[in-house]
């Protein structure tokens, strides 16, 4: 029972941490139709940079995050602005770029703290809360909160604001925004800088427990694209049911068997999506 | 395609003297490096030929890797001699090819890209997993070939005389690769790329044709999976990851998949460039992507650009 109890903890952490990268990785899908292979690699640049300003600067965990978000947007925006836009119609080049990116950020990664450095960050809260009997770190609940009132602003940003309308336009017809005045080049940059900080976020949420290393983002960037595949490409509630249900049944899978089983499930449970229903959960109909 | 009747002909004579005079000239690092190169052109000559389809494939590491478990599980557990082993790799990389077509090939671009993977990578995570294929650790001490033909014995386990086999190998296949895209079927294939719906409207089953190259281009990679089992005598499921993937699609890239030359050129100036690139090794995937990035931005044909140019200014003088 205490067991259970303490993998379904670990279940809603995954969870939560999945599913602040993957709404980033369906948000840029939507509105520049570009699959980000570098968005692990910001996942994992948000980790360091928190460390970099809240362990190394000393500045404190919490500046650590807000470092991380402002790091990853700008690079975010730069991919846009120096990379993407230069190749607006072409999507595939797009995605090969981004697989250049993967790996100039992981070396510059490894060249600037190492690659087996052991670089350590604190939680912001110490110490663990027992909940029925199991001892839970407090960080692991901060990680679930902080994932439900980022995602929660995040739709209200979407649902509420003229940008997020314009967003959501510009995913669901360029042209048809792009006749109402709306700017592509302009929502594009801010889509990008958005979708960036909020794998730097969950990167920065992350670091305090897990191992910090230029390569933690390729398993990040694979399970994502599972869970993105699973939701429906471009849906941003496929992404988030998907990374929910994903993540628990991994989490659950490695504790009681190991994590290779788990992986090769999760990699046949994506073969079997996109042979059966490639519009995923909740995804529309795309030709495929 | 040279069409230049000149660089052709030329181009494999220059090759094949090379090839000859390599292992006199130079030592058993570099011959060896030289088997290394073969075996790298023969895996972006075959790689080309899913391209010519106009997808891009995850697997195609994966499936050499067939071919390198295939020969290893062979000489090792059943003591089979080199010829059995090569038709054997060529044959089960060809065979898992075929199986995995029926649903790969049910998607295209983007997710096909994702399905090449989530299967290859299944592939690789069950050679990790179980004990039959040699764990994480995977198969070493696979012996050298040696070949005994009544009398005359030749034993390959030296560098030259096995880059010698090697190379006779991967030539043959050059020559089978380039006879396919020759053919009828190569020409449907490149029609398959640039008019898929044309194509169709033409009677031409077109999944049936990429299928075809699918398998072709397994069976290709798998006798490179061979030759590279017995080059280094260890098979480890890392040797095939997403990294090695990555790779291949951008030295694919980079050196440019118009041209059938053009992809055997790129792929021996890169493995040279790869090679003088070992001092730094840390930042080796860095350059490789700042490369990537600057090829796909202002040089989208890659190093073939600079070859095509080369005979048209011979004809012209």
């Amino acid at each position: 029972m205490q067991f259970l109890i303490e993998t379904l903890i670990n279940s809603a952490m995954a969870s939560a941490a999945a599913a602040l990268v993957v709404v980033g990785l369906a948000l840029i899908f939507g509105v520049m139709r570009i699959e980000n292979f570098a968005h692990g690699e910001l996942y994992m640049v948000g980790a360091y940079a928190t460390w970099f300003f809240g362990t190394s600067l000393g500045l404190g965990y919490w500046a650590g995050v807000l470092g991380a978000i402002a790091v990853t947007a700008v690079i975010g925006a730069g991919m846009e602005l120096f990379l993407f836009r230069r190749l607006r119609h072409n999507a595939m080049g797009a995605l090969i770029i981004t697989i250049g990116v993967l790996l100039v950020l992981q070396t510059g990664a490894g060249w600037l703290f190492g690659v087996n450095s052991n670089l350590l960050v604190d939680a912001p809260v110490s110490g663990a809360v027992v909940i029925a009997g199991v001892n839970v770190p407090w960080h692991r609940l901060v990680v679930i909160l902080a994932a439900i009132v980022v995602l929660a602003a995040l739709t209200v940003v979407l649902k509420t604001t003229r940008f997020g309308w314009a967003l959501r336009a510009v995913a669901q017809d360029k042209d048809a925004a792009s006749l109402q005045g709306i700017s592509i080049g302009h929502i594009s940059l801010m889509a990008m800088a958005l979708s960036a900080a909020l794998a730097g976020a969950a990167g920065a949420l992350m670091a305090p427990i897990v191992r910090i290393s230029p390569y933690m983002g390729q398993p990040v960037i694979i399970t994502a694209f599972i869970i993105i595949i699973l939701g429906g490409i471009g849906s941003i509630e496929g992404a988030v049911l998907a990374a929910i249900l994903y993540s628990t049944f991994f989490t659950f899978v490695s504790t009681y068997f190991d994590s290779t089983i788990a992986s090769i499930a999760g990699l046949c449970l994506m073969l079997v999506v996109l042979i059966v229903k490639p519009s995923g959960l909740m995804g529309k109909a795309q030709k495929v | 395609m040279s069409r230049s009747p000149i660089s052709g002909p030329m181009l494999v004579a220059l090759l094949a003297l090379a090839c000859l005079c390599l292992p006199l000239v130079a030592g058993d690092y570099y011959v060896s490096f030289g088997t290394e190169i073969a075996i790298m052109v023969l895996m972006l000559s075959s790689y080309r030929v899913v391209l010519l389809t106009g997808e891009w494939s995850f697997a195609h590491v994966v499936l050499q890797g067939v071919g390198a478990y295939t020969a290893a599980i062979l000489v090792k557990d059943h003591g089979a001699p080199f010829p059995v082993s090569l038709a054997a790799g060529a044959l089960t990389a060809a065979g898992v090819a075929g199986l995995l077509s029926f649903p790969l090939l049910k998607m295209r671009g983007f997710y096909f890209l994702m399905g090449s993977f989530a299967a290859a990578e299944a592939i690789r995570l069950l050679w990790r997993k179980f004990r039959y294929f040699g764990g994480t650790k995977g198969f070493s001490g696979i012996s050298a070939p040696y070949l005994d033909l009544g009398g005359l014995s030749v034993d390959f386990g030296y560098p030259a005389s096995y880059f010698y086999l090697t190379v006779v190998i991967v030539g043959l296949c050059l020559a089978i690769l380039w006879q396919l895209e020759q053919s009828r079927l190569g020409r449907i294939w490149k029609t398959i790329e640039q008019q898929d719906l044309l194509a169709q409207s033409v009677g031409v089953d077109t999944r049936r044709y990429r299928r075809i190259a699918f398998v072709v281009s397994a069976a290709f990679a798998g006798v490179a999976g061979v030759l590279l089992a017995y080059a280094f005598g260890t098979v480890t499921p890392n040797r095939f990851n997403l990294n090695f993937a990555l790779y291949l699609m951008i030295w694919a890239i980079v050196g440019g998949t118009r041209s059938f030359h053009g992809v055997i050129l790129g792929g021996i100036v890169l493995m040279i460039f790869d090679e003088s690139l070992r001092f730094a090794e840390e930042l080796r995937s860095g350059i490789y992507g700042l490369i990537l990035i600057l090829v796909m931005l202002f040089w989208p044909q890659g190093l073939e650009r600079l070859i095509r140019l080369a005979p048209g200014r011979k004809g012209a003088a």
